[in-house]
């Protein structure tokens, strides 16, 4: 019997020392990803929106740029969700950054598609990040790609550095997460329909889900709000 | 008393994976070490919380009561009862149905694999299957005071 305690305790040694060494963060950190979480600020801003500003639906998005499910959705979910959704005036997408704490380039990806959105460059640069997504799977500090992407997408690369460098948005999408943590929001992406939280506990919901909701929507909706025209902020 | 120190050792190893996964949850170590994307894309999803806490929260209290009880059965006067054996038994299955809504999640759901997340469904179904051959095992002579 002794000797199982002391093989248990030579065990429970064993595992803590591997936990430790699991632990140990070991990779190269940006600057700016690797800080203290910033205090949050309300400047006013509450997310870039796609679609016209009089869609009868306005569907929200907490999204996190590191997260593998957020790329999968926007990869293959939004392109279908744009044509028939957002370019036809049903629908203006909002997004908002709630970066998770598990992810060491959440705020530091979200940062980069801010300093692009401070140059009307926020989707394309949402879209490099998504579409390309190699970089959240690798660990590595991602800042030189991502100061490619800000190239493609024709940024002034001088005033994209000072941003970053700054960080100047940081408190914003701070802000930004607080939000919604306050909606309850509890992982990414999560949705909320005209204010209301899209509950899909089963499966993520994909592009003719959005159809079937706007449209339920629509059609309760009275006539004369079902005419706007596409829009992109 | 072999299974309820199998029952032990297993649960000590689930505890330390399920921990990893917490600790992971909570921000803390970077990266989670796994060799392919599968687990960053479970760890991220809607469904790696449970009631508003991390499922690997509910690993961990799981496996430290499985252990705890197990330790508990290997007492000199617990060893004739099949008491602790029942309460491990019923742990364990618990701990088992929640591991297949969780692999089919895993599976049909999100559709990726987190490497951590089977080691913690082959920990869970090896302690559920011992539990249970524990149950066929004859009563030793246990001393009066248990009847």
């Amino acid at each position: 019997m002794n000797r199982f305690y002391v093989v248990l305790g030579a065990l429970a040694v064993a595992l803590a020392i591997t936990l430790f060494v699991l632990l140990r963060d070991d990779t190269g950190a940006a600057p700016a990803a690797a800080g203290p979480p910033p205090t949050a600020t309300d400047d006013g801003f509450r997310g870039y929106t796609l679609g016209s500003d009089a869609a009868p639906v306005e569907i929200t998005e907490y999204v996190d740029f590191e997260c593998p499910v957020c790329a999968s959705f926007a990869v293959i979910q939004m392109p279908t969700i744009k044509d028939q959704l957002i370019e036809t005036g049903k629908v203006r997408w909002r997004t908002r950054d709630f970066p998770l704490p598990i992810h060491k380039y959440s705020r530091f990806s979200a940062h980069a598609a801010q300093c692009a959105g401070e140059q009307g460059k926020f989707w394309e640069m949402h879209d490099q990040l998504f579409a390309n997504h190699s970089w959240a799977q690798t660990g590595k500090d991602p800042s030189r790609l991502f100061r490619d992407f800000a190239k493609n997408v024709g940024l002034d690369l001088e005033r994209y550095d000072a941003c970053m460098k700054a960080g100047r948005y940081a408190a914003r999408i701070e802000y930004s997460r607080q939000e919604g943590l306050n909606r309850m929001v509890d992982g990414t992406p999560t949705f909320y329909l005209n204010g209301t939280k899209m509950e899909t506990s089963r499966r993520l919901p994909g592009s003719d889900d959005f159809k079937r909701w706007a449209d339920s929507v629509i059609a309760r909706a009275p006539r004369s709000s079902r005419s706007p025209s596409p829009a992109r902020h | 008393m072999r299974h309820r120190q199998a029952i032990a050792a297993l649960a000590l190893v689930g505890f330390f994976v399920a921990l990893y996964l917490w600790l992971h949850a909570l921000g803390i170590g970077g990266s989670l070490k796994c060799g392919t994307g599968g687990c960053d894309t479970v760890q991220t999803s809607r469904w790696a919380a449970f009631l508003g806490l991390p499922v690997a929260l509910y690993g961990v209290v799981g496996y430290a009561a499985i252990l705890a009880v197990a330790l508990a059965a290997l007492r000199p006067a617990a060893l004739g009862r099949r008491g602790p054996t029942l309460v491990l038994v019923a742990l364990a299955t618990g701990g088992m149905l929640f591991t297949v809504y969780l692999t089919y999640l895993e599976l049909f759901v999100i559709q990726a694999i987190c490497r951590w997340c089977v080691a913690s469904a082959a920990i869970i179904t090896a302690i559920w299957l011992v539990a249970l051959a524990g149950l066929r095992v004859p009563r030793t002579p246990a001393p009066r005071t248990d009847l």
